[in-house]
């Protein structure tokens, strides 16, 4: 309002507007979360091409039962979905909804799966679970129809951990030694050794135990042993092992790495404490895949190891039962009780799994207390240069 | 107006000072350590694949051609051949990612895209988890449960109403029998891939999102910027920054599927024939038949298998060379630097 040089009006008084006054408000534009009517849309719709599907299976097509009325509710809230969709939004909306939907459902398929694996498992190995004698007595002297409270499978858990140590001892150091010059050192020679990992991840456990079989056994003569055995795992993990940490290395970025170096630190510093802190996550998955092969994978182990019935402490001393070996022969025989044993067996190979798995997680965490040390590393530099010059 | 100043010719001319580049002290030794191991890993490696090669020879040499086009395995009668076995082992290893391939993206674009961020860590380390399920367990789980409820079932569904699709067909059985003959539809090639397909899945999945988790994230906001929905944004900037994963995790799994064995042991039953049936009982694999033939071979049958297990080592080498190689030339290895 001008007001400098004609005189005030008399209606020249300030008016604060009112809330009455203002404009109808504009409907926002959700960003984040959906509107009571998508949700409603979203939901009701799931919910009635399940109503349909229901009627179609059960009623009017031939195809009674549950998995039926899954697989069709499935695709008939995909259709209601779409049809939903389009009466509000364009063919980009439709697209957008179905493909979340799609997205969704095959990870809810993968997770089912997993959860159908583990939990058959468990339901039908839990027999052998409740006997404490399971898990420390060995199969010396049980004959396959004894009762449950007889024997147990501690030698092979001791045969596991004893053949998975060895590997694990060989493999970690040259894997991720071997990644580290692939990555830091480099050159036409790092090349060579790429391809060569590279192509050897394509052996299959069988061959490398095969391998093992031909060459240590057979050429040899020395007998099946527990040494052999994790030989065999560790031709098969090393190349695994050794490709991943490559992997992880590579992404690395090279910025932190010319950081490093600018601020003086040598090569090797620069890996021990710029590459590998930064790749440790990367690392202890790639770590934690080769483990989980090598611990169930049979194939290696049936080749050269033999099975024992009784504990075996020394891995070069003849034969060793392992977990999956015990599980294999367990429920090959046929025998109802041996193959419940088996079952029981498997439970415990899929715990120590977990536990595995969950120790590596743990290691692979960031640290929960990084901030203070990372206070406590800037604070020590400071009082040094404060008290020195 | 500019004038270049006076260089004082008593000072020796400037040179550029040399950078040091040989190695010193820790480094030279860190350097050489660093090689030793990779040679040392070279030629354990390397010397597995040279010896497999050098026991193939007096096979093929005996044999010939007829090594991989023989279907028959019987030592006895001096007929050896890999032709069955090889196609058993395609069979199930193109079923099973056929039935991992849709499953394994989609769950990798679910944690990547899709997942509530509190649910992300351990959706990942379930997929992690289902990667470390030991193959024994998906073998039993085949042949216990899938065997038992469901799978013959659904084998007699497919060849009652896809029967004529010769994957599909039974020909040993009639399919509109009044009680059908169960036995003919179990220990069969599908259900062995379905254990196989729940046993590579995470491992690609676990590519995949790696490399999803990788996509830049200032790509990702712009297509968002933009007005893309989710699903564009992923199609447009997600998919083709991933497609090196993508192919990559799949051919990844692809060369496990191959060589698995011990499932495989489980689930079928030993047939020595070429066919094209998958719900059909009995088929065998090249990893299958080392695990079964091996106690009883003589030197010469050990080399036989050596060259069976060569050719299945060849056929996996090609398969994950060809994922190196698309992996390489996608953007997904280019590493995180801008």
């Amino acid at each position: 309002m001008s007001t400098t040089t004609t005189p005030p009006p008399r209606t020249a008084r300030t008016q604060l507007p009112s809330r009455e006054d203002l404009p109808p408000a504009y409907p926002r534009v959700g960003v984040g979360a959906p509107t009571a009517e998508e949700r409603f849309v979203r939901i009701g719709s799931w919910a009635a091409g399940f109503a349909l599907a229901w009627i179609l299976t059960q009623r009017v097509l031939p195809l009674g039962g549950l998995p039926w009325l899954i697989v069709a509710g499935f695709v008939c809230g995909l259709l209601v979905t779409a049809v939903t969709t389009a009466m509000t939004g364009s063919r980009v909306d439709v697209a957008d909804r179905l493909m979340a939907s799609i997205i969704t459902g095959g990870a809810v398929v993968v997770l089912l799966a997993l959860a159908t694996t583990i939990t058959f498992t468990f339901l039908e190995g839990w027999r052998p679970l409740v006997h404490l004698n399971f898990y420390y007595d060995d199969m010396a002297g049980v004959g396959p129809r004894d009762p449950l409270n007889k024997g147990g499978i501690g030698h092979a858990i001791l045969g596991s951990l004893i053949e998975l140590g060895i590997a694990i001892a060989i493999t970690l150091p040259l894997g991720v030694g071997t990644a580290v010059f692939m990555v830091e050192i480099g050159g036409r020679f790092a090349r060579l050794v790429r391809t060569i990992v590279e192509a050897m991840t394509a052996l299959p456990s069988i061959v490398a135990g095969l391998f093992i079989y031909v060459t240590i056994i057979v050429g040899l003569g020395i007998p099946p042993s527990g040494l052999a055995a994790s030989l065999a795992i560790s031709v098969m993990m090393l190349p695994i092992i050794a490709r991943a940490a490559d992997v992880v290395l590579r992404v690395v970025p090279g910025g932190l790495r010319e950081a490093s170096l600018a601020l003086g630190a040598s090569r090797w510093k620069t890996v021990w404490h710029v590459v590998l802190p930064t790749a440790r996550p990367g690392l202890a998955t790639a770590l934690i895949l080769g483990v989980a092969r090598g611990v169930g994978e049979t194939s290696p182990v049936l080749l050269t190891s033999g099975a024992a019935s009784f504990y075996v402490w020394n891995p070069s001393d003849g034969v060793m039962n392992s977990l999956p070996l015990y599980i294999f022969f367990a429920v090959r025989s046929g025998e109802p009780l041996l193959i419940v044993r088996g079952f029981g067996a498997a439970s415990v190979l899929l715990a120590v799994v977990l536990i595995l798995f969950v120790t590596a997680r743990l290691l692979a965490r960031p640290r929960s207390n990084r901030s203070r040390s990372l206070r406590r590393t800037r604070v020590r530099p400071d009082h040094k240069s404060v008290e020195t010059p | 107006m500019t004038t270049l100043p006076q260089l004082d010719p008593l000072l020796p001319e400037d040179t550029p000072r040399r950078l040091a580049s040989a190695n010193t002290g820790s480094d030279w030794v860190f350097a050489q350590v660093s090689r030793t191991i990779g040679a040392s890993v070279l030629l354990i490696t390397g010397s597995i694949g040279a010896f497999l090669a050098w026991q193939s020879v007096p096979t093929f040499k005996r044999y010939g051609v007829s090594f991989l086009t023989e279907q028959q395995w019987q030592p006895e009668a001096d007929v050896l051949g890999i032709a069955a076995v090889l196609v058993g082992t395609l069979q199930i290893a193109t079923l099973a990612i056929l039935i991992a391939f849709p499953l394994a993206l989609a769950t990798a674009l679910y944690i990547s895209e899709y997942a509530p961020d509190g649910l992300k860590p351990t959706l990942v380390s379930l997929v992690d988890l289902m990667a470390a399920v030991p193959s024994i367990v998906y073998g039993l789980v085949g042949v216990y449960l899938l065997m038992e409820h469901g799978g013959p079932e659904f084998a007699l569904w497919l060849h009652q109403h896809l029967g004529w699709l010769p994957f599909f067909d039974v020909p040993t059985s009639d399919p509109s029998a009044a009680i059908w003959d169960q036995t003919r539809y179990i220990k069969s090639a599908f259900i062995a891939s379905i254990a196989v397909a729940a046993m590579v899945l995470p491992m690609a999945c676990a590519v995949m999102r790696q490399v999803f988790s990788q996509t830049p994230q200032g790509e990702k906001e712009a297509a968002l910027a933009l007005g893309s929905t989710k699903w564009g944004m992923v199609r447009t900037v997600v998919l083709p920054f991933g497609r090196g994963g993508i192919i990559g995790g799949t051919m990844l799994g692809l060369g496990r599927a191959l060589g698995e064995t011990i499932a495989v042991l489980l689930i079928v039953s030993p047939a020595f024939e070429i066919k094209w049936s998958i719900t059909e009982v009995g088929t065998n694999t090249v990893s299958a038949l080392i695990a079964g033939r091996f106690g009883e071979a003589s030197a010469s049958q050990l080399s036989a298998l050596l060259t069976a297990g060569f050719v299945l080592f060849m056929i996996t080498l090609v398969v994950n060379s060809f994922a190196a190689v698309v992996v390489n030339r996608s953007r997904s290895g280019a590493g995180t630097d801008a």
